[in-house]
Order: structure tokens, then sequence, then C-alpha cells
């Protein structure tokens, strides 16, 4: 029947695996300002790493914008974990009937409902300087001026990943609750284990496959991510998505092209490694 | 045989799939229901529905917007020059352009209002005599072609233009008058520690470094011999100003899109900012007071024109320049006025505004009547005043025009370095 996996296969040679060898194969090329040229050069990536590895006192552009991205990715793909983790939890095991789960599991998509635009706007009036955030504590006398560091900072960036990417953490971990066969929790608390036990002992093991999809989706997503970023961090936190962009839109596409392979491998990398502590097709 | 290879012939034999359906896709729709269609790549600025009607009412002649971002456009214009039959381009991608032979030179003879082009643009001064700075890729300095088919720029005027000019501007800084009670008077004011987490400057590297550079002069720390075209050296010293302002918290965010320049400025998270003319306008007509303040060491201009791609000819090249002769017959002209922009045939733009608007708008002159804007919002009361006056008072101030450098690929590679400090 192996046959039945040709369409797939074809989709998956057109549209990644050929895109993405041309995208290695440009990344060599020279340009210009108006077009590409055919050639075999490593400009392209020594520009890249251009004062990198002089062991100055300051880190190299790229170094820094690596950090910077793993920066966020850390912290959003922690707090997603967490947050995800126990919303799952309580879906699975505390809400007793489907309706309640798919109501309760659409209003986690709210985030997904509004454009960036729109997310953009209205962020503004609730963490700006005049939002209601800093108007609130203000009335509470606990801070005495506008705090600044709500908006267009580290903090109003991992918010926003936070709030948009949980859902991807949310779903893998649900589905891989869900077919906890609920007869072994029940086992365990006959044998006299208590409530943390049986998360960390019982659930968290048995989750381990939704964990790690769900980390993957986060960790993939962030660090490809240049709008989010970019919007709430006043265009003035550094991504590599953003480097692309420019790159793009300036036309230097050869150079745009090999900051893609690279990110690219670094996310595989990054992949590879989760996917050999956790070995997700032997769990599902 | 030439080494350079444009990209859209590299698509075509790289990827015979996606050259197939690209030609499918962009098949010109010369004639849908009997009418002649004109497909109008640019950007959103000078896309409004009521041109659309009234193009047709006038001249029977459809036209299909495809609206980009002025980057996007460009790249259009370079990789897929037969998805559109004209296009609406800035002067400053002319450096790009010309020489990928992507665009042909605009026959100046088949445009009826030729000789009424202002001189902004044929002579590089204003028509009551003021010279204009022509630093960075002023319009007169990429007017012209050789010949048709040139990829070479003319200095002598030719028959043959690069775009046809339609619209252009005087570009300052933004200021909140009610957050900020003092005058401004120099572009060195966006990085007056004063509004320290306040201020702004646009995301677009290759306008940012003019507004950059303006605020450089102006704080006396170097004189461009050429704004619009540096040296690397002097692009270091640009970007190490701005890096170090941008890294003691001068700037509140940089902004890429219309929309959150004006958000910034309505919300008050800015005081002082890189703005467009319809940003104010925007901002005023939410009831809050801004300002788009002439400065004293001049304006940053740029210019639009309409231009075709190598692959519109005979009968189809006829309708567009049949529609860009429309379009210079001064409808459109007033409309653009009454928008805070210029339009570049002013006797026949004059012919269709009133002449209490003509008096606001062009002349500098107190308002006598509510100004409208062309959809009908009040923009200016009784007795006010356009910031920077009359025509005159702002295009002859201008200092530079939006460019492309010489050293472009290093200046956008230093603008991300700053991004990243």
């Amino acid at each position: 029947m192996s046959w039945l996996a040709i369409p797939y296969g074809l989709v998956f040679i057109f549209f990644f695996f050929i895109p993405l060898l041309l995208t290695l194969i440009v990344s060599f090329w020279d340009y210009n300002e108006y077009s590409i040229i055919p050639d075999f050069i490593f400009e392209n990536y020594i520009y890249i790493f251009d004062n990198c590895f002089t062991f100055s006192n300051s880190l190299c552009v790229t170094f820094k914008t690596y950090l910077s991205t793993f920066f966020f990715c850390i912290l959003a793909w922690l707090f997603t974990l967490l947050i995800g983790f126990f919303i799952a939890f309580f879906l699975a095991f505390y809400v007793k009937t489907t309706k309640w789960q798919i109501v309760l599991f659409l209003i986690c998509t709210i985030p997904f409902w509004t454009s960036n635009v729109i997310r953009m706007v209205s962020w503004i009036p609730l963490l700006g300087r005049n939002g209601l955030l800093n108007e609130f504590l203000l009335d509470l006398s606990i801070i005495s001026e506008p705090q600044e560091w709500f908006l267009y900072s580290e903090f109003s960036v991992i918010l926003a990943l936070v709030h948009l990417y949980t859902l991807f953490m949310i779903v893998p971990i649900f589905n891989s609750m869900m077919r906890i066969d609920y007869s072994i929790i029940e086992a365990a608390y006959d044998a006299g284990a208590n409530w943390f036990q049986v998360l960390f002992f019982i659930i968290v093991p048995l989750c381990k496959t939704g964990i790690v999809i769900g980390s993957i989706f986060v960790i993939t997503v962030v660090m490809g991510d240049f709008i989010t970023i970019g919007i709430m961090g006043g265009q003035q936190l550094a991504s590599i998505g953003k480097i692309i962009y420019v790159e793009m839109s300036y036309l230097q596409l050869p150079s745009a092209a090999a900051n893609a392979v690279i990110l690219l491998s670094i996310t595989i990398l990054m992949i590879f490694i989760m996917t050999r502590l956790i070995d997700i097709r032997k769990e599902l | 045989m030439t080494k350079k290879i444009n990209r859209r012939v590299m698509l075509q034999t790289t990827s015979g799939f996606v050259a197939a359906s690209a030609v499918t896709l962009s098949a010109p729709a010369i004639h849908a229901d009997g009418h002649a269609v004109v497909r109008y790549l640019g950007t959103a600025v000078n896309m409004g529905d009521e041109i659309e009607k009234r193009l047709f009412e006038d001249t029977g002649i459809k036209v299909k917007y495809i609206s980009k971002t002025t980057d996007e456009v460009t790249k259009s214009i370079l990789t897929q020059p037969n998805s559109f039959d004209i296009v609406d381009s800035e002067y400053f991608s002319m450096p790009k352009l010309v020489p990928s032979g992507n665009i042909l030179g605009m026959d100046t003879t088949k445009i009826k209002e030729w000789d009424n082009v202002t001189s902004v643009f044929t002579k590089g001064m204003t028509p009551g005599g003021k010279k204009i700075g022509l630093q960075g890729t002023a319009p007169s300095k990429v007017m012209y072609l050789k010949d048709n088919t040139s990829k070479e720029f003319s200095s002598e005027p030719s028959r043959w233009a690069t775009l046809i000019p339609t619209v252009y501007n005087a570009d300052t800084l933004g200021i909140r008058p009610d957050l900020i009670n003092r005058p401004i008077n120099n572009w060195s004011e966006l990085l007056n520690p004063e509004f320290k987490g306040k201020a702004s400057i646009l995301n677009i590297p290759s306008i940012g470094i003019m507004d950059a550079a303006m605020v450089v002069e102006s704080m006396g720390e170097y004189t461009y011999p050429d704004k619009g075209n540096m040296t690397k050296d002097e692009i270091d010293l640009t970007m190490k100003i701005f890096t170090e302002a941008k890294k003691s918290g001068q700037f509140r965010a940089f902004w890429s899109d219309f929309n959150e320049s004006v958000n910034l400025m309505a919300s008050g998270e800015t005081v002082i900012q890189s703005m467009w003319s319809p940003a104010i306008t925007a901002v005023r007509s939410q009831g809050i007071p801004c300002i788009y303040q002439p400065l004293k060491e001049g304006y940053r201009a740029w210019a639009a024109g309409f231009g075709l791609p190598a692959t519109t000819k005979g009968k189809q090249a006829d309708v567009c320049y049949e529609f860009i002769n429309w379009y210079l017959s001064g409808w459109v002209g007033a409309y653009l006025n009454r928008q805070g922009y210029y339009s570049a045939i002013l006797p026949t733009a004059q012919a269709y505004m009133e002449p209490y608007e003509w008096d606001y708008w062009m002349l500098g002159k107190k308002a006598t009547k509510d100004i409208l804007s062309p959809t009908g919002q009040k923009l200016a009361s009784v007795g006010e005043v356009r910031d920077g006056g009359s025509y005159e008072d702002r295009m002859g101030g201008v200092a530079c025009w939006n460019a492309t450098m010489d050293e472009n690929k290093y200046m956008v590679r230093k603008w991300n370095e700053m991004i990243a400090s």
C-alpha cells in the first residue's frame, strides 16, 4: 500500500524539498541591486559571521541576534509549557462533558481570531504609557509614575508570544492526556499515591509525546518569528526573521537565503536533540 | 554573452512549473466585457475608489489595482514584469530598475500636458525660481533615458522619460504640540534627551537613513557632501550616533507601517517622530493635535510617477497612455492636492479646485471655509494655515530626496546592526 504515500510525497517534493534546495543553491550566488547572479561563492556566509570569531569584547550582530532569539524561545517555551500543561490537565480531567471541552477549547483559540494589525493596535491601550494597566496601578498607588517597560520591551514580546502560542502546547498535551487509561490513575490512588505523585509519576511521563510535539511547535514558530517580536518590541529588538525580511525586501536574496539556511540548520538541530531525548514514533 | 541573469529568467529556467503558472495567471485581460482594462501596480497611496469610478465614467477604461508596499512594487517589476500593465513607482527606485531593462522609456510626445510638468521635476527648481536641494536621487537626475530601451540615464532632456511624474511631497517630522509645549525648529530635536523614550524613526532603511542624516547634520556632527550617496565611513558615523541614541533609550519604538505611526502618535507613546503627510491627517481626524513641523534644515522629498514594463506593447500601451493623460488632466491632480500631496501638473489641478482650496493648499493662506479631504472629512477650520505654508515654501525648502545609494548593500547591513544593538 506504499503508493498511497505518493500524493503526499509529490507535495512534499514540489513544495518543500525543491524550494529548500533552491534556497540552498541561491545562498551561494552573487547579487547586485536588481538581479542575482549564478556563482559559487561563500561571501554571503562570510558576511554573516563577519567579526564573529575575532574574540573582541563585543559580540557580532549574528551571535547577538541568535542569543536574543534563543532568549525569547526559552522563556516562551517555559511559560507556554507550564500554562499549556495545566490548561490541558484541567480540560482533560476536570471538565466532564465533551460539549464543555469543545466550548473551552474554542475560547483558547480566541487569540487567533484577530489579525496582527488589530492585536498591535489593541495592546497599546492596555499596556501603553497611558494604558489601562498603568492607570490601574497608579490608582492603587503601587507605582508613582507610568511604567514604560510594559510595552515595547522583552516583557511585552514574551507576553504576546505566550498569549499566542500556548494553544500549540495545549492541543498535543491534551491529546496525550485523553489517551491515558483512567484506571491507571485510579490504581495509583488506590495504592496510596497523592495528587502530586499521580501528576508527576503517572501523568507527566505519559504526556511526554504531547509535550515534545508542543515544544517543537512553539520553538520552531518562535525561532522564525519576526512579526510579533517586531510589533511588540517596537521594532527595536532583533530577530533573525526580521533580518531575512529586510534583506528580501532589498532584493538581497542570496544573503537572505544564507541566513535562512543557517536558521533552518539550527532549528533542525534543536528538534533533532529533542527527538533524541524522547522517541516520538515509539510513544505514538 | 552576459553573465547577469534577471530573476524572471532564473525562475523560468530553474522551475518550469513556477514559470508556467506565472504565465497563465498573468495573461493580460485587455478587453474583459468590452472595456479596456489596465492592471495598475503601485502602493495603495493613490488607489482610491473615487479615482477608479471617475476614470471609468470619463474614458471607459477599467482599472485593476494591484496594491503592494514600496519595496514589493520594486520586487514585482524585477521579478514579474508581466504581471501588470502600468506601474506607479518612486524615482529613487530608478537606479535599481533601469539597469534591469524591465521598464521602458516613456514617450513624452504622447503626453498632452508634458510641457506643463512642474519645474521641480524638469529643472530642479520651484515655479517661483527657488533652487531645490538635489541631494539623493532627485527626480531631475533620473528623469530621462538615452532612448526607448536604454539602460542608461541621460543627463540632457530627451524624448524618453523614466517615469511620467504624478505625485510628490516634502516630508518632515510630526510632533504633538500639546505634549511638547514649545517650538520645535530643528531636526536635531529628534535626538534631544528631553524626548527620551518618546521619539521614533521609521524602520525602512532607505528612507530612515535620510531622516537620520538630516538629524546628524542638524546636530552639527557632520556635513555630508551628499546625504543621498554616503560613503561607508559616513554610513558608519550616522549609524553610530543612532545606535548610541537607541541604546540610551531615546526611541519608544521604530515604525514600519503607516498605521503604526498613527497609533504611536495618537496614543501619546511618541511625541516626535518621522511621519508621512496622510498619517498626520489621520491623527488629526481623531481630534488629536498633531503638526507636520517645518524645520530649519528643510524637508526630505519623494516623488512618484507612471512607468510601463517592457512587456506592455501595442494597443495595451496606447490604453496606458490614455490612462496617464486622463490622470494628468486635472481631476486626480485636485484630488491629490486635497490630500496634502502635490500634483505634477499644477495648472490642470487648479482648474478642478475651488479658489479657497487653492489658496489654502498651494498658497499657504488662511482657510476662508472649512477644508475638506477628498472623502469629505474636515481637515482644517476657518482661519487655519497649512503646516509649512505655501508650495513655494515647502518645495523650495527641500534639502534632499529619498535615495538609492551606491553603498546600499552596506547601508542595509549597518541598519540591521543598529536594530540588533
